[in-house]
């Protein structure tokens, strides 16, 4: 079934009685010649790139869940391509060039709004600071402008320019970057894969990773054994207990991180604005909510809920930033798990098993990264090679130190990103 | 959250600041080679159940204690004096 404006129209008027399920709900078979666990946004943007651009389509999604019930239902959905770092840099910027057609390569609406994304400064260091990083976007292709105090009031008069801790002096815009619908990634891509035959199982958990002599040989499931020749583990905040099962122990820790939104609210923000100095963020949806977060709890964690205090520092944000939004109500409150690395950055690799490949080290940033890392880890995943993209996401770099990726520049250590 | 400091008691999470795995504990020898290295500077167990973890009780007598918690759950099982547990 291909979507159209005259397949609405005609199902609009005939009872919407021909619309079908998006994708199949098959059994595991007893073989593939690749396994992707975990049905995420990257490990089913991987199987879709699997078959679109190598033609490899005996090909299994295992989702322990529901697909899409991990992070990437989870998330704040911005999108943007604004890294400093080589390594980063041209990994968003590929990315971001494929949310840009993901619409009309998946014929599905994910709703990209490309609204803009601004970084405030609030001192003469920080704008030098932004500014730099702006030329270092702009070198790699990508838009970044420096906006004035001026055009701020203009177009958003509520923000707090006067504080006097923390006055707004301009900020750095990426009008290409903004927002996305998080669940209909995740179901354009499991649509596309599917369509293109690769089997989507779901309530199949993953419990063991079959290897011998240093080849992977399979996996087993809460649904039986199932014989494979390559594996991918894309399973974000599970990565550490994925990857036990091939005696690995990963550079990452799992974090929670909360995000928060109000009831519906009439238009009053049309970007997404990081106040960085504050640890938060907001933008609104397009029911009206402002959906806003902060920094993570900052310990380890499992529990897809957080505790009060980063309530109260995100609130305390919020109120800095925007005072308007202390009459606003906050609606609902979530948390999910973040696989952290020491430098903040992603991991596409090999392991050191034969045939086993590993995605992960999203942080709180992966949901941006869905098209560019499913692009990448398939193209790694068929070809052996890693895509010119995502050369740098190394696992090794944390034993060498070689090609660390640290943007915030606070050091590669695990509780300090 | 709540931690038990062994020295004052029952305190808000916000007076103590988190280190991470209690590996820490465990310096290897500076020529030990960068497997060893990696290992203590950056591979985790990252257990989803109990674990044993570093904090330091800036907001209160200053000490780093060995925290046993729940990363599911969220319960607090128990803390040591770092001091103590490093002998
Ligand atoms: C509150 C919050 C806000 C965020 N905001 C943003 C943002 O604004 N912009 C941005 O770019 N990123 C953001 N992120 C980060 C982003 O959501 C994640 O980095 C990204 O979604 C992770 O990749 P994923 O979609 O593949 O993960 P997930 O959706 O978590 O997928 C992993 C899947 O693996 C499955 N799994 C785990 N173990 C097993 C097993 N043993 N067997 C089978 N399946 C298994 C899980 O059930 C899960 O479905 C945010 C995250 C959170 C929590
Ligand atoms: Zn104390």
């Amino acid at each position: 079934m291909r979507f159209s404006g005259l397949k609405i129209l005609t199902e609009g008027l005939t009872g919407n009685r021909g619309w079908t399920p998006h994708w199949r709900d098959p059994a595991p078979k007893p073989e593939y010649d690749v396994i992707i666990i975990g049905g995420g946004g990257h490990g089913l943007a991987t199987a879709y790139y699997l078959a679109k651009n190598h033609g490899i389509t005996n090909v299994a999604v295992l989702e322990k869940g529901y697909l899409g019930g991990g992070n990437v239902g989870r998330n704040t959905t911005i999108v943007r391509a604004n890294y400093f770092l080589p390594g980063n840099s041209e990994f968003y910027s590929h990315s971001l060039k494929l949310w840009e057609n993901l619409e009309q390569d998946l014929n599905y609406n994910v709703m990209l709004s490309q609204r803009g994304q601004v970084l405030l400064s609030h001192s003469d260091g920080q704008s030098d600071a932004l500014i730099r990083r702006g030329n270092a976007m702009r070198n790699q292709g990508d838009d970044a402008e420096w906006i004035s105090p001026e055009y701020m009031r203009k177009n958003w008069p509520y923000l707090n320019f006067d504080s006097p801790r923390f006055p707004i002096y301009g900020g750095l815009m990426q009008r290409r970057a903004g927002t996305a619908r998080h669940d209909a990634v995740a179901w354009g891509y499991a649509r596309g894969a599917d369509q293109r035959g690769v089997d989507l199982i779901q309530n199949c958990e993953v419990t063991g990773i079959d290897i011998e002599n240093g080849v992977v040989k399979g996996v087993q499931t809460t649904r039986g054994a199932i014989r494979a020749g390559k594996v991918g583990i894309v399973t974000a905040g599970r990565s550490g207990q994925v990857a036990a099962m091939a005696g690995m122990r990963l550079p990452i820790e799992s974090h929670v991180l909360q995000a928060f939104v109000t009831e519906g609210l009439k238009p009053c923000l049309d970007t997404v604005i990081s106040f960085g100095m504050g640890h938060f963020y907001i933008s609104q949806s397009d029911k009206g909510g402002l959906v806003f977060g902060g920094d993570l709890d900052m310990y380890a964690s499992y529990a897809q809920r957080g505790n009060l205090p980063m309530v109260e520092h995100v609130a305390e944000a919020a109120m800095t930033l925007m005072p308007m939004i202390g009459k606003a109500k906050i609606l609902r409150s979530w948390g999910g798990i973040m696989d952290m690395t020491p430098d903040g950055s992603p991991i596409i690799d090999r392991t050191d098993t034969d045939g086993l490949f590993i995605d992960c080290g999203w942080c709180y940033g992966g949901f941006k990264a869905v098209p560019g890392s499913g692009y990448a880890f398939a193209h790694l995943m068929a070809t052996g090679t890693p895509h010119k993209s995502a050369e740098r996401l190394r696992l090794d770099r944390f034993r060498t130190g070689r090609g660390l990726m640290d943007e915030e520049g606070t050091g590669a250590q695990h509780n300090l990103h | 959250m709540r931690l038990p400091c062994p020295i004052c008691g029952e305190r808000d999470v916000r007076e103590f600041t988190y280190k991470g795995h209690a590996v820490a504990l465990d310096r290897p020898a500076p020529n030990a080679g960068d497997a060893a290295w990696e290992d203590y500077v950056h591979l985790r167990e990252n257990p989803a159940g109990e674990t044993r973890e570093l904090w330091y009780h800036g907001g209160g007598c200053g000490a780093w204690i060995v925290v046993r918690r729940n990363t599911v759950t969220h319960e607090v099982l128990g803390a040591e004096l770092a001091s103590e547990v490093a002998e």
